[in-house]
């Protein structure tokens, strides 16, 4: 069994470590990089609480091995709201603002990876409908809220998004 | 769970992922977008002994168009470049109307058109909707023992290339390298539609619908091919009978819808029975037949955009 040198930039900083090929890249950040803001509920896919940014694209990172993230940059919930330049770890994204507000979260399990969904989406789409944040959410399970606050938050975050900082 | 151990190599070179797969022999798998196969890595269900990553290999991704019109999209194209390029929503444009449809966001940035041809789950979207197309594989293996050095590519049509589920013409050494899309006339209309009980869950069914007309309005060409309703993808036999040389009126879409229904093999389970399947695909092929003649008749296949009915 190999062992892999793997060189990435996690939330603006660089990090270097060497992995044993069959490291998930949710057990890298959580492990080796001691970043334990990313969830993992279901090492399978279907539940979204490991979601992070993988150059700006959310993926699960149950699902992808740390050994592939060699020259990639990662965003977890902790660098979240310093995700377009300078990582700010402590402040908060508006994102995070408008789910304090809204009460979107309970337990906040699944919060970390439907943040970052959330940021990716609203790149995207910056003044989505309803709907359109129900779909966007869709991957993430949450067994506290009933979602409804999820909606609400994200709605809200457009908002907050729109006035600018 | 945690995957067993293996050995990982990531290549840049396409021959060399090649030699790397024939040299480690019938244990080593490709890994692609890996949202498949790490899943089946973290049950337990694959222990392969060693992994040769795709990502890197440059040959394997890109989306072109031919001279001829056809596309040739790369092994590594992404469910979502299938979203969100331009070229397919022109020219392909159902596979960019069904791409949403597939799993969630997360699992669309790095789930790859290769990949679902190669895994062939009989609920995957792709296989069914690239035969529909008339698409066919590329695929290259190293030569082997015997053969000289080099690259051994060939081209199989999709019809002969899932088999059943889970079960392809891939040989061990084999790896897709590129699927041909051949053009699309001015007078044809595609349409895409499934049900799930969770938008991003595999469907409980799909359909997806083809339509060629004339000049006048005459049908030249229906065809039908659907999700999660048999053990792989296929053609739905007979579904051109009451619509071909004829304009398409509703009549005619509900009698081939009602063959649709009746042809279909869907396996029951927890989420409905074989009756409750064969009526969704009723619907959902009675629906798509429509769209897909009302765009044809427009002259033209609009992906994205969504009309009711
Ligand atoms: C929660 C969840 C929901 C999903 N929902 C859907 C859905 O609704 N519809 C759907 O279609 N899919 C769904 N998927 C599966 C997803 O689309 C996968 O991306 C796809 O089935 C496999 O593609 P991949 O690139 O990830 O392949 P991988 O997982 O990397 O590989 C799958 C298999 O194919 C082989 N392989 C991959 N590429 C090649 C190649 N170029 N040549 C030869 N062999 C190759 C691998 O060795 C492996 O055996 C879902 C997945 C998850 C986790
Ligand atoms: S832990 Fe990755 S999706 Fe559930
Ligand atoms: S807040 Fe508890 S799982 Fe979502």
């Amino acid at each position: 069994m190999n062992e892999i040198r793997v060189a990435a930039r996690i939330n603006g900083e660089d990090i270097s470590r060497t992995v044993e090929p069959r490291m998930l890249l949710s057990d890298f950040l959580r492990g080796p990089a001691g970043l334990t803001g990313t969830h993992v509920g279901c090492e399978h896919g279907v539940c979204g609480a490991c979601t992070v940014l993988l150059d700006g694209e959310p993926v699960r990172s149950c699902l992808m091995l740390a050994a592939q993230i060699d020259g990639c940059a990662v965003t977890t919930v902790e660098g979240l709201a310093g995700v377009a330049g300078e990582p700010d770890v402590g402040a908060l994204h508006p994102i995070q603002r408008a789910f304090h507000e809204t009460h979107a979260l309970q337990c906040g399990f699944c919060t970390p990876g439907i943040l970052l969904s959330v940021a990716a989406f609203l790149e995207e789409t910056p003044r989505p409908t309803r709907d359109e944040v129900r779909e966007a959410i869709s991957g993430h399970l949450c067994r506290c809220t009933g979602y409804h606050n999820i909606v609400e938050g994200v709605v809200r975050a457009a908002e907050l998004l729109a006035e600018g900082p | 769970m945690k995957p067993p151990p293996f050995d990982y190599v990531a290549p840049t070179d396409l021959d060399e992922a090649l030699a790397a797969l024939a040299d480690a022999g019938e244990d080593a798998r490709v890994l692609a977008g890996g949202q498949s196969l790490i899943p089946m890595l973290n049950f337990r269900l694959a222990a392969p002994v060693k992994l040769i990553d795709l990502n890197r290999v440059s040959e394997l991704s890109g989306i072109e168009r031919r001279p001829d019109g056809g596309l040739v999209l790369g092994a590594m194209t992404r469910h979502r470049q299938l979203e969100r390029d331009a070229t397919i929503a022109e020219y392909a444009p159902l596979l960019a109307e069904a791409a949403p449809w597939i799993a969630h966001a997360p699992i669309r940035t790095r789930g790859t058109i290769g990949g679902s041809i190669a895994h062939a789950d009989p609920a995957a979207e792709l296989p069914a909707l690239l035969l529909l197309l008339g698409a066919s594989v590329r695929v290259a293996r190293a030569a082997r023992d015997g053969e000289a050095p080099g690259r051994v590519e060939r081209t199989l049509p999709l019809d002969d290339f899932c088999f059943g589920p889970f079960f392809t013409a891939l040989e061990a050494d084999e790896v897709i390298t590129r699927i041909d899309i051949p053009p699309c006339g001015p007078l044809e209309g595609t349409a895409f539609e499934e049900f799930a009980r969770r938008r991003g869950d595999y469907a409980i069914a799909g359909a997806a619908s083809r339509m060629i007309l004339d000049e006048d309005g005459t049908c030249l060409h229906a065809a039908v091919s659907l999700i999660n309703a048999g053990p792989a993808p296929a053609l739905v036999a007979g579904v051109e009978e009451p619509l071909v040389g004829r304009p398409p009126t509703e009549d005619r879409l509900a009698e081939a819808a009602d063959v649709a229904s009746a042809g279909c093999d869907p396996a029951p389970d927890m989420h409905g029975s074989e009756a409750y399947r064969r009526h969704l695909v009723r619907v959902l092929v009675l629906r798509t037949l429509a769209r897909a003649a009302r765009r044809a008749a427009a002259g033209r296949t609009p992906g994205i955009e969504t009309e009711d009915g």
